[in-house]
């Protein structure tokens, strides 16, 4: 029976391990369908692209992936093994080349997106069944233009031209933050710190509160139950006991007196002799196991 | 022109004169030395925290000692790769605070706290300290994040102070940790004039019920119960609070007493030692000799004024809803900051003073470990706010 559990337990600990290395947070995060003026790629040559992100705060192993354009052919190109650069640090990108040219290296695509069409993207995971994340790429999306999330791995898709601040951004954040959010919004709306006082105090002494009240009912079940045990004990029917006339719970000192009496009056006998001493054992001489006897003489 | 025998040895040693820390030796190099020797005799000769102090003092005198740092020799704690950079890892990317909240979990009895769980909100009055000192930075001018580490300290809880500050002001933590250290040894200075001009003779008087027996029901319950609720409340508090009550069940569930005993013993003795000694070599002169490092203590010193006073005034007003059997005497008030067990035992010494019958120590623990829940709860809302 013991075994059987610890098997159950293995395969839930296995599975939810499982779902953890998963790669669900991968997302198609920007894509370039005709790249006349934009980046360029290890070969000096402009091709479209497609930029994936890690979403996941822990880094990602994309090997064994697949990317495809064709729903009905998911294996269109497996993300090769063995290339230190498909595990993608947290919160990181990287861009594949949709150039049809799989020979030159990991990040290069075997097949290309079609201009003026709708381009249906799709992630599979190593089974080739799982769709992790896809995106259909407007065939209204014009040259040197990308189909980006607002912001990464999140938000809803745009159209970016590079004007202004809506800027292409291949390899990098869809958003370029030079602060953190939440302290800009501090600084700007909490100058005295009264709001953030308030919040956290009140958040601190809920925490305790909660704690508190927990334990005053987990002490008066406990209470309860050990003096049903008690009056149990004793032989009483604790339903026969007023409440006002039941006893309150020991105090700890109460035990700590009922202890150390009890220590005196079980451990009041006399001092044991520790005393040790050496008697010699005299064993007398008898012939009747003396080696002598029992071995033949030599005849003379 | 062929290079002479003397020439070579002139030349070899005149690199290596200018490597030794004579001819790098800046005067805040000096003063930092001093510094670090100062913290030394206060272990040693003022017995103030020396588990403590000699670390970190030692740490002090070991990373200000001049050296030339563009030499590349990878020996400095900013160096990537040196010795003490590996050994600093634990402190920067903050897995040493859990450690010892491992320990401490391991180590501390809640059975006054579960006792009598009201205490727990003394526990919370006194984080009030790191809030004001919170609203006092921010009105200095330093930023909100570096506000939030710097207030901390009025948490009185080392280990939380450098976990706060390795995530929201990595360059202030050599300072944070110092002054936060530094006050909880002088404790036994700072709370008794506060307690003793916040309260009245009669309260100082008043004499509380002997705490109830805990199960140990009740106490492997406890651990289980605080994680599922405070987490469940503040989830960023989770690397301080899980491992405070992980340690806290190894110790109360008796049945890995040999777990227990490492992690309050061996462990504990093992991080503190390269705590106290990274965070003290964190500390060098030209980071830590700044205006800054002269606010973060004066700061460091406001918040634990103001939490031991915090946790006093909410005593007495708590009294006022109390029926007369059940007052606190507000004298442990000041062991709601989480400097275990210094603060309990001087709510217990101010007692004695005033009636020689009158122990507090087992009520001023319970104020005394809510204070370490709450100042890891305070710190996970820091963080959750603005990390």
């Amino acid at each position: 029976m013991k075994k059987y559990f610890f098997i159950i337990l293995l395969a839930i600990v296995g599975c939810a391990t499982a779902s953890a290395q998963g790669r669900n947070g991968l997302r198609i995060n920007e894509v370039m369908v005709v790249n006349e003026t934009n980046a360029i790629d290890d070969f000096g040559e402009r091709h479209g692209w497609i930029e994936l992100f890690n979403s996941n705060h822990a880094p990602m192993e994309i090997s064994s992936v697949y990317l495809t354009t064709d729903p009905n052919q998911p294996k269109m190109y497996p993300v090769p093994l063995g290339d230190v650069n498909t595990r993608i640090p947290k919160r990181q990108h990287v861009l594949f080349w949709a150039d049809g040219r799989p020979s030159r290296g990991t990040f290069h695509l075997s097949f290309t997106l079609k201009p003026g069409e709708d381009n249906w993207i799709g992630i599979y995971d190593a089974n080739g069944i799982t769709l992790i994340d896809s995106v259909t790429v407007p065939a209204s999306l014009q040259n040197n233009m990308s189909y980006a999330r607002s912001e990464d791995g999140l938000g809803n898709w745009e159209v970016r031209n590079d004007l202004g601040e809506n800027y292409i951004t291949p390899s990098s954040n869809n958003i370029i933050r030079d602060e953190n959010n939440k302290i800009a919004s501090f600084k700007e709306k909490d100058k005295n710190g009264f709001a953030m006082t308030l919040m956290a105090m009140c958040i601190v002494f809920c925490a305790l509160l909660i704690l508190c009240l927990s334990f005053l009912a987990i002490s008066k079940i406990g209470s309860r139950i050990a003096r049903i045990n008690k009056m149990e004990a004793h032989g009483i029917d604790h339903t026969e006991i007023n409440v006002s006339d039941r006893p309150d719970a020991d105090s700890g000192e109460v035990i700590a007196a009922i202890g150390m009496a009890l220590r005196d009056h079980l451990e009041a006998h006399d001092q044991e002799s520790t005393v040790l001493t050496i008697n010699k054992v005299r064993r007398s001489y008898s012939p009747w196991s003396s080696k002598i006897y029992n071995m033949r003489h030599t005849p003379k | 022109m062929e290079q002479t025998f003397g020439d070579f040895l002139m030349s070899n040693l005149t690199q290596f004169w200018q490597l030794t820390g004579f001819y790098n030796a800046t005067w805040q190099h000096f003063v930092m030395l001093a510094v670090g020797l100062f913290f030394i005799w206060l272990a040693i000769k003022k017995n103030f925290e020396p588990m403590l102090l000699v670390p970190i003092g030692f740490g002090i005198l070991i990373g200000n000692i001049p050296f030339n740092t563009e030499a590349g020799l990878e020996i400095g704690i900013y160096e990537q790769g040196s010795v003490l950079n590996i050994l600093y890892n634990g402190v920067s990317a903050g897995w040493y605070p859990p450690l010892i909240f491992l320990g401490i979990g391991a180590m501390t009895d809640f059975s006054a706290l579960i006792a009598n769980p009201k205490l727990m909100l003394i526990g919370a009055a006194a984080q009030f300290g790191i809030f004001g000192a919170y609203m006092v930075a921010l009105a200095i001018g330093f930023e909100p994040d570096q506000a939030g580490a710097i207030a901390i300290i009025g948490g009185a809880d080392g280990p939380t102070a450098i976990f706060l500050s390795s995530k929201l002001a990595p360059n202030l933590m050599g300072a944070i940790a110092v002054s936060a250290y530094s006050y909880m040894a002088l404790v036994p200075v700072i709370q008794p004039p506060i307690m003793r001009l916040l309260t009245t003779k009669n309260e100082r008087l008043i004499k509380m019920k002997p705490a109830r027996a805990v199960s140990q029901n009740e106490k492997i319950i406890f651990p289980i119960v605080g994680l599922l609720l405070t987490c469940f409340v503040v989830p960023s508090g989770i690397p301080l609070l899980g491992m405070l009550f992980f340690g806290n069940l190894l110790r109360e569930c008796g049945v890995t007493t040999r777990l227990a005993k490492t992690a309050s013993n061996a462990l504990t003795d093992i991080v503190t030692i390269l705590l106290g000694m990274t965070v003290g070599a964190s500390t060098q002169a030209t980071s830590f000799l700044t205006a800054e490092t002269i606010f973060i203590f004066f700061l460091g010193f406001m918040a634990f004024i103001i939490a031991s006073a915090s946790g006093v005034c909410f005593v007495k007003i708590f009294n006022i809803f109390l029926p007369k059997s059940k007052k606190i005497n507000p004298l442990i008030g000041n062991a709601g900051v989480s400097a275990v067990p210094m603060s309990a035992r001087i709510s217990n010494n101010l007692g004695l003073e005033y009636d020689p019958s009158n122990y507090l120590l087992m009520h001023a623990m319970g104020p005394n470990v809510a204070g370490v829940i709450g100042s890891a709860v305070a710190a996970g809302v820091l963080l959750g706010f603005l990390a």
